[in-house]
C-alpha cells in the first residue's frame, strides 16, 4: 500500500492546473453569457426580459450538479459526442452566466434613472447609451461582488470530479483510494482550495470596503 | 435526433422520487435549523466573545467559505470516521450542512445586529430595560428584518447544494435519481424530472419564506 508522500502531493498539486482552466473558462464564457443575460433582464423589449428571466429561474433554481448531469448524461441523448470537459465547462459557463447575470442586473439598476434619461434625451443610439454611459458607471460597483463570485466558480468546478474530471477533488479522490489516509488527503486538497479562494476572498472585501467608503463621501 | 424519450419508468418510480424530495426538504430544514443556531452563537462571540473565541470563529468561517462544500462533506465522511467516529452517511451529511450554512450565515447575522443604530440600544438602557428585554424588544425584530433576504436565500442554496451529498449516497433525491439511472438506464428523463421537482422546490420555498415574512416581520415603517 502507498502512504501519502511529496509524489502523491504532488499530484493533487498539479491538478490545481486543471480547476484553474476550468475555472477561467467558466468565468470567460459566464462573463458573456452574464453580460447577455444582465442586458436582457433590462432590455426594453418584453420578450427578451422573459426569456432573461426564465434563463435565471432555471439556472439559480436548480443545483449546479443537476445541469450538470443533464449535460454529461443529455448530450449523447441528443447525438453529441461529450467529455467530462466539455460538459463541466458548458454547465459552469450556463451556471455563473445567470449568477453573473443578476449580480450585474443590480449594478445596472442601480446607475440613477437620470442618466438613462439625459442619454436618451442626447438621442443617443441604445448601443452608445449602454457602452458609453451606463455600462461605465455600473463597472465600478460591479467588480468587488464579481471578484467575489470568482470565489464561488472554483469552489463550483469540485463538482467535475462527480462526472470523473481531475481536477483537484478527483486526484484527491484518486489518492485516498490508494493510501487510505483521508484525514492527510482532503487535508491537503482542502488546503489548496483555501490558498486559491482566501486571496480573493479579501481582495473582494477590500474593493467592497474602499467602494463603500468612496460612496458614502 | 432520433431518441425517443421514455417517462414511464421515471413516473412508476414516484414512491422512490417522493420519498427522496421528502429527505431532501427534511435535511434542508434540519441544517436550517441547526445551522442558525450555530451561526446564532457564532455572531454572539464574534461581537461579544474574548479574543481567541473570535479569533476562532474568524478562522473557521474563512475557512469554509473558501473551500468547496464536496470536500468538506468528504472530510466529515471519510476523514473522520479514520479518526474512529462512526456514522450514517445522512448524519455525515446533517453535520456537513449544518456546519457549512453555520458560517456563511454567522456573517450574515452579524451583519443585522450592526445594522441596529447604537442610539436605538442606548434608548433602551435608558429605559431600564434589562439587557434581554433590549435583545427581545429592540433588536430582534428590525434585525431579523434586515438580514431576511439575505438569509433566506441562502437556505435556497442550502436546499440546492444539498445535492451534492448523494455522492456519499445520502438516500436524497439525487441519490434517488442516481440509482434509479443505474437501474432503468433512463438518465436524461430521471435528471429532467429531478431538476424540475429542485426547481419546483425553490420556489415553494421561496414561498414559503414570503409568507414567513408576511407573518411575523412585515410591518410599516418610516422611511
Amino acid at each position: 500500500m502507498r502512504t501519502f508522500g511529496f509524489a502523491e502531493f504532488l499530484f493533487i498539486l498539479e491538478a490545481a492546473k486543471w480547476t484553474l482552466a476550468l475555472s477561467a473558462i467558466a468565468f470567460a464564457g459566464g462573463a458573456v453569457g452574464g453580460l447577455l443575460v444582465a442586458l436582457g433582464r433590462v432590455s426594453p423589449v418584453a420578450w427578451l426580459r422573459g426569456v432573461a428571466t426564465a434563463f435565471v429561474q432555471v439556472f439559480q433554481g436548480t443545483p449546479l450538479l443537476l445541469q450538470l448531469f443533464l449535460i454529461f448524461f443529455g448530450a449523447p441523448v441528443l447525438g453529441l459526442d461529450i467529455n467530462p470537459w466539455v460538459a463541466a465547462g458548458a454547465a459552469l459557463v450556463l451556471n455563473s452566466s445567470a449568477f453573473l447575470g443578476e449580480i450585474w442586473r443590480g449594478c445596472i439598476q442601480a446607475i440613477p434613472r437620470g442618466q438613462w434619461e439625459a442619454a436618451e434625451a442626447l438621442n443617443l443610439s441604445y448601443v452608445s447609451r449602454m457602452r458609453d454611459v451606463v455600462l461605465p458607471q455600473a463597472w465600478k460597483i460591479a467588480v468587488p461582488p464579481t471578484v467575489g463570485f470568482m470565489v464561488q466558480i472554483i469552489k463550483g468546478t469540485s463538482l467535475a470530479a462527480i462526472i470523473g474530471f481531475t481536477e483537484i477533488t478527483r486526484a484527491g479522490q484518486i489518492i485516498n483510494n490508494a493510501t487510505f489516509q483521508p484525514l492527510i488527503v482532503f487535508g491537503v486538497v482542502a488546503a489548496i482550495y483555501f490558498v486559491l479562494c482566501w486571496p480573493l476572498s479579501l481582495l473582494a472585501a477590500r474593493m467592497e470596503r474602499r467602494l463603500a467608503s468612496a460612496l458614502s463621501r | 435526433m432520433n431518441y425517443t424519450f421514455q417517462f414511464g419508468d421515471v413516473f412508476a418510480a414516484w414512491p422512490l422520487l417522493l420519498k427522496g424530495t421528502w429527505t431532501t426538504i427534511e435535511l434542508s430544514f434540519m441544517a436550517m435549523v441547526l445551522g442558525l443556531g450555530v451561526a446564532v452563537l457564532c455572531a454572539w462571540g464574534k461581537t461579544a466573545g474574548p479574543r481567541p473565541l473570535r479569533f476562532a470563529i474568524n478562522a473557521y468561517i474563512e475557512l469554509i467559505r473558501n473551500t468547496p462544500f464536496l470536500v468538506q462533506l468528504f472530510f466529515f465522511f471519510f476523514a473522520l470516521p479514520a479518526l474512529g467516529l462512526r456514522w450514517t452517511p445522512h448524519t455525515a451529511a446533517l453535520t456537513a450542512m449544518v456546519v457549512n450554512l453555520g458560517a456563511y450565515a454567522t456573517e450574515i447575522i452579524r451583519a443585522g445586529i450592526e445594522s441596529i443604530p447604537k442610539g436605538q440600544i442606548e434608548a433602551g438602557l435608558a429605559l431600564n430595560l434589562k439587557r434581554w428585554e433590549i435583545f427581545r424588544f429592540v433588536i430582534i425584530k428590525p434585525a431579523l428584518r434586515a438580514i431576511y433576504p439575505a438569509l433566506t436565500s441562502q437556505f435556497i442554496l442550502l436546499m440546492l447544494s444539498s445535492a451534492v451529498v448523494s455522492v456519499i449516497s445520502a438516500d436524497d433525491l439525487t441519490s434517488v435519481a442516481a440509482n434509479l439511472q443505474s437501474q432503468t438506464f433512463r438518465s436524461f428523463e430521471i435528471y429532467i424530472v429531478v431538476a424540475a421537482i429542485y426547481l419546483a422546490l425553490s420556489l415553494a420555498f421561496s414561498a414559503f419564506f414570503k409568507l414567513v415574512f408576511n407573518a411575523t416581520l412585515n410591518y410599516p415603517d418610516r422611511k
